[in-house]
């Protein structure tokens, strides 16, 4: 009966994709599950307060304080963002307002290629180049500094793009309504593209917020590692995401979890910058 | 003295089309920076001779490269099917309820989590409880997780663009909703779905973090899919801060850039011919 079995497949259609799209929420659910199962121990020994703002992280004496890295984290980011922001907004105006067609493929096809590049390649170039550059400066390169520096390139196509997008999802109604009053393209672009596409830009700072946190390998590539609060830029630092990635294959017990809690304060810290991003896209 | 309108726009373009210029100059030196110094290394001979491991920083890549081939085939083996189903329901049966929102809740999350908390993850998961130890197993499962919410937006995209008449026009030849979407809807969206495809291979060549923490470093050619590995990103990782064989290093990024030129390269490609084929019918 080939009129039955039709049926049957679309329902069963129906309902395995209904499955897998649940696959999603499953893996947020799990990841939260799993890293937080592994890491409340080292909350419950160490103390939260102790843990958060301790400045002394000795896994050989047991003594667990992630305020360094905490410190770290938020040092290269802003760092980063500072610098990114006004780069990536004024790309992204170049992109949805000035360019003649060519340039803009020519720079659309640079920011997907930088995308692209391997987060280990920023970070061999930042070693090879940036960290030698330093040097000359002070210190022995292995820097806050050269962390911004990298971090900046990185982050930028998250600004450029999304920011592009909000300037773009603008009415058309809103420019010619500014152009009508005689107002020039920059003062158009300046009084009445920007603040409407304002939460969708704030969108992408937020956003690129996140991207420069959980970064990684880039990161430990020329960050210098030391746990140290750093007090000037060219000192060295160690982030978070650094923190777990130099220790985790040779951690047990305690010093094993302490990583994990590590990874809770990451995870807790992105979920807020991703929610809050969520919100003001929303708002866009 | 107040600038006149005319001048004001005339620096304030000026600004912004160096920022435009200034993003193109970085990435020409990036790239041509790691091509200079790379490409005297780079040759058939680097490509498959082994890495000798260790602290040698000795040897070419055909390890890290069978690594990569691994990685990735399981990669999007697992992640497609997940990722094509979701984005199937996204775009044609979810409606506009609780139930959605928090699925969409939960891809944009997923998309923001940092590469190294899939790696704790995978590492908690995968390696310890579920013993599959530093495997390619437990990094391909990792990474899978990492590519889905890349892949579900990029299909959904692409399935969202087919026109509502080719459903109306299945729909209208008593074909059942799944017969519709399997025999009409996919087919045209295909070059989009492919696209979500090879944007995930692109991220599986070049994450590290998740990896690093779930398959190992072994140099040695993997055997099966419970061997240790490192795929070339991680290749390029241990050359650069492990034994500091920093010339290696390069080579192997000329390798990696060679890859994700490549495969923006069929991207383009794809995106231009899926235009086309949305707008001639």
């Amino acid at each position: 009966m080939p009129k039955i079995s039709r049926q049957l497949i679309d329902t069963l259609s129906r309902r395995g994709v209904f499955l897998t799209a649940l696959a999603a929420i499953l893996i947020v659910f799990l990841i939260g599950l799993f890293v937080i199962q592994q890491g409340l121990p080292a909350f419950r020994a160490i103390g939260v307060f102790k843990f958060l703002f301790g400045t002394v992280w000795r896994p050989g004496i047991d003594e667990f304080g992630i305020l360094p890295m905490i410190v770290g984290s938020i040092y290269v980011t802003i760092g980063a963002l500072l610098l990114s922001a006004p780069l990536g907004i004024a790309c992204a105006i170049f992109l949805a307002e000035v360019a003649p067609n060519r340039a803009r493929g020519v720079v659309r096809n640079a920011v997907e290629l930088l995308v692209g590049i391997p987060s280990v390649v920023y970070g061999l170039v930042g070693m090879v180049v940036i960290v030698p550059l330093i040097r000359e400066i002070g210190g022995n390169g292995y820097s806050v500094l050269a962390g911004v520096i990298v971090l900046t390139i990185m982050i930028l196509p998250t600004i450029v793009s999304i920011s592009e997008d909000s300037l773009r999802a603008v009415p058309v109604s809103y420019r010619e309504g500014a152009l009508a009053l005689g107002a020039s393209h920059w003062q158009t672009i300046w009084h009445v593209m920007l603040p409407a596409a304002r939460s969708g830009i704030m969108a992408a700072v937020i956003l690129a917020m996140g991207r420069a946190i959980g970064e990684t390998m880039a990161m430990i590539m020329v960050i210098g590692n030391s746990i140290l609060i750093p007090t000037s830029p060219l000192d060295p630092a160690r982030t978070l995401t650094g923190n777990i990635a130099v220790e985790i294959m040779y951690a047990s017990g305690l010093h094993e979890s302490a990583l994990f809690a590590t990874g809770i304060v990451l995870f807790v810290l992105i979920m807020g910058l991703n929610s809050l991003a969520f919100v003001a896209r929303r708002h866009a | 003295m107040k600038l006149s309108a005319k001048l004001t726009q005339r620096i304030a373009f000026s600004i912004i089309w160096l920022a435009g210029i200034f993003t193109v100059l970085i990435l020409a030196l990036i790239i041509g920076y790691v091509l200079s110094k790379g490409i005297s290394q780079f040759n058939w001979e680097f490509l498959v001779t082994a890495p000798q491991g260790g602290l040698s920083g000795e040897g070419g890549i055909s390890t890290a490269i069978v690594g990569t081939i691994y990685i990735v085939a399981l990669t999007i083996a697992i992640a497609t099917p997940l990722g094509l189903g979701a984005a199937i329901y996204m775009s044609e049966y979810a409606t506009d309820n609780w139930l959605t929102r928090l699925i969409r809740y939960g891809v944009e999350t997923l998309a923001g989590v940092p590469s190294i908390i899939f790696g704790l993850f995978g590492f908690a998961l995968f390696v310890t409880i579920m013993h599959f130890n530093f495997s390619i197993l437990s990094g391909a499962l990792t990474l899978a997780c990492l590519v889905l919410p890349t892949f579900i937006r990029t299909a959904e995209e692409a399935i969202k663009a087919v026109p509502n008449s080719y459903r109306e026009a299945g729909l209208a030849l008593a074909a059942t909703k799944w017969q519709t979407v399997y025999r009409v809807v996919l087919p045209a969206a295909l070059p989009g779905i492919i696209t979500a495809v090879i944007l995930c291979v692109g991220r599986a060549v070049g994450e590290t973090a998740c990896l690093y923490v779930t398959m190992g470093s072994s140099a040695a050619m993997p055997t099966s899919l419970f061997s240790s590995g490192r795929t070339l990103a991680l290749h390029l990782y241990y050359l650069a801060m492990e034994t500091r064989a920093l010339d290696k290093a390069m080579a192997t990024g000329v390798m990696l850039i060679i890859i994700i030129l490549v495969i923006n390269g069929i991207t383009n490609w794809l995106a231009q011919s899926f235009r086309v084929r949305m707008a001639g019918k």
